[in-house]
């Protein structure tokens, strides 16, 4: 694949929104320790096998960093304990998605001693083989803080020939969160050694760091960050415009490259792999400083909040301390959401604990969220079809869903669509969009796995009706053989005569 | 203590339009070309609007309630009214009051709420109606007033309700008088008679470019529909591509015979186009879904209205084009859908 250009310029993606900004209210304070709970819930993530092998008993006291579950393989991510404490073993807890599921987590109860285990850097990783990088990263327990938390040691390694650059993702493009522009903003040199660390990874010889024009010092910071610590000048850093939802992974990398990736394929195809600023850090402190990823920066924020501001917060902290810390909510908040208003998921309670992908905490009240209208039919206006990233047509996507049409919505490209919510926001009609293209998605897929089972069941039964019919083949010709041997005059003599002396020989 | 809160779906934010919001601005856009009406032909206009809106929102009411569906809501998008102004605007200033009720049955109960109510029907309500009541009474729409400049007197409020309601006009205004054949009746006649138009534009009803008093007319619609371009109410397809057609269409014949073939700004600035272009084929119900489609649907309104003013037995084409066009609809989406993110990767481009 042709990599000319990249990194000397931007191109354009189709769509996006122009939004409001409210990060500076929760930029005003540098990043804050978030402390100690009574209790913390470590959720596993949901890459984890379901039932993993504790390394530790419950009851045993445990210490920050220390393995509770190992990871099997690239996909699994080891947990680590996130301070010192009692272990306590498995509990559940509320999932943010699906609505209504529960999860598993390890349970810690902190000694508020919060002692590590010791360090364990990788010595000399500028010249490790890349390999022993990512077994090192995994053993770490990483993966993405973006917040799908794919498992990075996945990402990086791989048969991919000829991954050339590495793409960060610093563009957080949601209104109102901020926690990878106060990361960027006070640690710019574990960006760019984590940058470094991930390049060597994953054999790229070139690191794009994508970040916002509306980020004020981050890009002058990172900047000098990267000329005292990469002198052979294979860092960039690109300030793209904010435009809703450029941080997009797909979205980032058409404006970065000016290539798309395939629809059924991955950005590893184009020789580009992509991570979150944050991740890069982590993987700088797992393999310079030694430590497993225990804690994340998170927002939180919003009009329903007190005091806004972002917090270093240890994996596994609830969400309510968090916004205890921020002064609590206000008296009018009605909504909490996880992740920024264009796609972030409402949660059911604020027990939520932290995990890796949980960026923002946003509360939000009446006046932010209320609906001037009710859902009026959709009038064909066309304005989704003008912000779509994808280039999709949301609105023939809607009508083929809501007329239970799901093959009609998949030939539309109803999979490729992100949801971003750029089509939902626009609607004057407000419909409910992207519930639409969730649930055409959900029942295309069970149909999908349906017509699975169905096709499954069917040669199963083929299997079995063959089966039958050979053996009933089988009977009827050995039936038939003995009646042709009974059929010759001498043969049925002498069995007869056979048959009489065993009886005699019983009767003596 | 664990709190509790509202589950919704994202966005969690408050929409960025709506749309009684988006029919509303479409009438602010309206109201300077109804103030250049009102200032050539007369009030007429004022009552044509109130009685189209009167049965309109009657017709809406009465369907929403035999439907079963709420009145307020129904009533409260503003979608009649805006069928209804658009209506009005294309009749002739005294026409009687029972076409604006003829009109509004055939575009609200036929056209809007037997195909199913806002967002379903086929077919542009307000070009349903126009074209029922021209087909059915092209008499009583062929009786234009002249423009202010040509008329001996333009008739007052009184005299305008009169007209409409009774269908009299005072004995001191004689219909001969104020009545005038609008430019591209002329032009039609003219041409079918074999004169040249340069003979035919010498009538005072012509002006500097279109007809008089239309141009200045189709010159308010225009920054009106730039208005609602600008506030992102329409696209610029549809009105780029009607408009656009039009001068593609009408130049070269217009610079080979100049004689027989009237010049792009006169197509433009008379009749139906200008408002047609920004206010009517921009329906975006009846109109494509896609942005190549809605250029597509815009040539073929253009292409059509010439043809009928051309060739048609119509002076002005420009309803029945947008209907012609509306039947295209599905079609149109069908071949002009864009391609979607990463299917059939672009060609690489060498950056600089």
């Amino acid at each position: 694949m042709s990599d000319s250009g990249i990194g000397q310029r931007l191109w354009n993606f189709p769509g996006g929104l122009r939004l409001r900004h409210h990060k500076k209210i929760a930029c005003e304070r540098p990043v804050a320790e978030a402390g100690l709970p009574e209790r913390l819930h470590i959720p596993i993530g949901r890459y984890s096998d379901a039932h993993p092998v504790l390394l530790v008993e419950p009851g045993e006291r445990v210490l920050r960093g220390q393995a509770l579950i190992d990871s099997g393989d690239d996909f699994q991510v080891a947990v680590h304990a996130s301070t010192s404490g009692q272990f306590e073993g498995w509990t559940e807890q509320n999932a943010a998605w699906p609505p209504g599921t529960r999860q598993r987590c390890l349970a810690i109860v902190p000694d508020g001693l919060d002692e590590s285990i010791p360090a364990r850097p990788l010595p000399d990783w500028e010249q490790a083989e890349p390999g022993a990088l990512v077994d090192h990263l995994r053993a770490m327990g990483l993966s993405g803080l973006g917040g799908a938390q794919f498992p990075t040691a996945a990402k990086l390694r791989g048969d991919w020939p000829g991954i050339h650059t590495l793409i960060l993702n610093g563009a957080e493009c949601e209104p109102w969160i901020a926690c990878d522009e106060m990361l960027m903003r006070s640690r710019p040199e574990a960006v760019i050694e984590g940058a470094q660390v991930l390049a060597r990874a994953v054999g790229a010889r070139r690191v794009l760091i994508g970040i916002e024009d509306q980020m004020g010092t981050v890009a002058e910071r990172l900047e000098r960050a990267r000329a005292r610590l990469d002198p052979e000048n294979a860092i960039r850093i690109m300030k793209v415009t904010t435009i809703y939802p450029e941080g997009g992974e797909r979205q980032l990398i058409q404006v970065l490259t000016g290539q798309e990736v395939p629809h059924d394929g991955l950005p590893q195809d184009l020789g580009l792999v992509c991570h979150n600023v944050a991740t890069a850090a982590a993987a700088r402190d797992a393999v310079i400083d030694g430590r497993p990823l225990t804690e994340r920066i998170v927002t939180v924020t919003g009009p329903g909040i007190k005091t806004p501001g972002n917090w270093l917060a240890r994996l596994g902290t609830p969400a309510s301390w968090l916004v205890e810390l921020a002064g609590g909510y206000r008296e009018d908040v009605t909504r909490l959401v996880l992740g920024g208003p264009m796609s972030g998921i409402a949660l059911a309670d604020d027990s939520l604990p932290v995990d890796r992908g949980t960026n923002c905490l946003l509360a939000l009240t009446d006046k932010e969220v209320a609906r001037t209208q009710p859902t009026l039919p959709c009038i064909n206006c066309g304005e989704c079809v003008r912000v779509c990233p994808a280039s999709l047509l949301p609105q023939l996507l809607f009508r083929a869903i809501e007329a239970g049409q799901n093959d009609q919505a998949r030939s539309l490209n109803l999979f490729d669509c992100i949801e971003c919510g750029c089509c939902a926001q626009v609607c004057p009609s407000h419909i409910p969009l992207v519930d639409f293209y969730r649930h055409g998605k959900d029942s295309l897929r069970l149909q999908d796995l349906d017509e699975r089972r169905a096709a499954l069941a069917r040669r199963r039964f083929e299997a079995r009706e063959q089966r039958l019919a050979r053996q009933q083949a089988e009977r009827e010709a050995r039936r038939e053989k003995r009646r042709k041997q009974l059929e010759a005059p001498d043969q049925a003599q002498s069995e007869i005569q056979a048959a009489i002396e065993r009886a005699r020989r019983k009767r003596q | 203590m664990t709190r509790h809160f509202e589950q919704a779906g994202a966005p969690h934010q408050p929409p960025s339009a709506t749309v009684s919001g988006m029919m509303q601005q479409v009438l602010f856009a309206l109201v300077p070309a109804i103030a250049a009406h009102w200032w050539y032909f007369g009030p007429g206009i004022l009552f044509q609007i109130g009685l189209a809106c009167a049965f309109a929102v009657l017709f809406e009411a009465a369907m929403l309630k035999a439907r079963g569906r709420s009145v307020s809501l129904g009533l409260s998008d503003y979608s009649a009214v805006v069928t209804a102004v658009l209506f009005a605007l294309c009749l002739p200033p005294l026409a009687p009051w029972w076409i604006a009720a003829t009109g509004m049955l055939f575009g609200i109960v036929v056209a809007k709420h037997l195909y199913g109510g806002l967002g379903y029907n086929l077919f542009n309500p307000a070009m349903v109606a126009f074209a029922a009541v021209i087909i059915a009474f092209p008499l009583e729409l062929s009786q234009w007033l002249a423009p202010r400049q040509l008329s001996p007197g333009l008739p007052g409020l009184l005299d305008t309700a009169r007209a409409i309601f009774t269908g009299s006009l005072p004995p001191a205004l004689d219909w001969d008088a104020v009545s005038r054949a609008t430019p591209l009746d002329l032009l039609r006649t003219g041409v079918a008679e074999n004169r040249l138009v340069t003979e035919i534009r010498s009538d005072p009803v012509f002006g500097d470019f279109g007809g008089l008093g239309w141009e200045w007319i189709a010159n308010w619609y225009a920054i009106g529909g730039l208005w609602l371009i600008y506030r992102r109410v329409i696209s610029w397809h549809v009105p780029v591509a009607v408009l656009a057609t039009t001068v593609v269409l009408s130049t070269p014949l217009w610079l080979l015979g100049p004689d027989i073939h009237p010049s792009p700004p006169q197509h433009i600035f008379s009749g139906a186009l200008v408002i047609a272009a920004f206010f009517i084929a921009t329906d975006p119900v009846s109109g494509a879904s896609t942005l190549r489609g809605k250029l597509v649907f815009g040539i073929g309104v253009a292409v059509i209205t010439l043809a009928i003013r051309r060739f048609g037995g119509y002076p002005d084409g420009v309803a029945f084009a947008i209907l012609l066009m509306n039947m295209f609809v599905p079609l149109i989406d069908r071949y002009t859908r864009p391609r979607t993110y990463g299917h059939r990767l672009p060609r690489a481009r060498a950056g600089g």
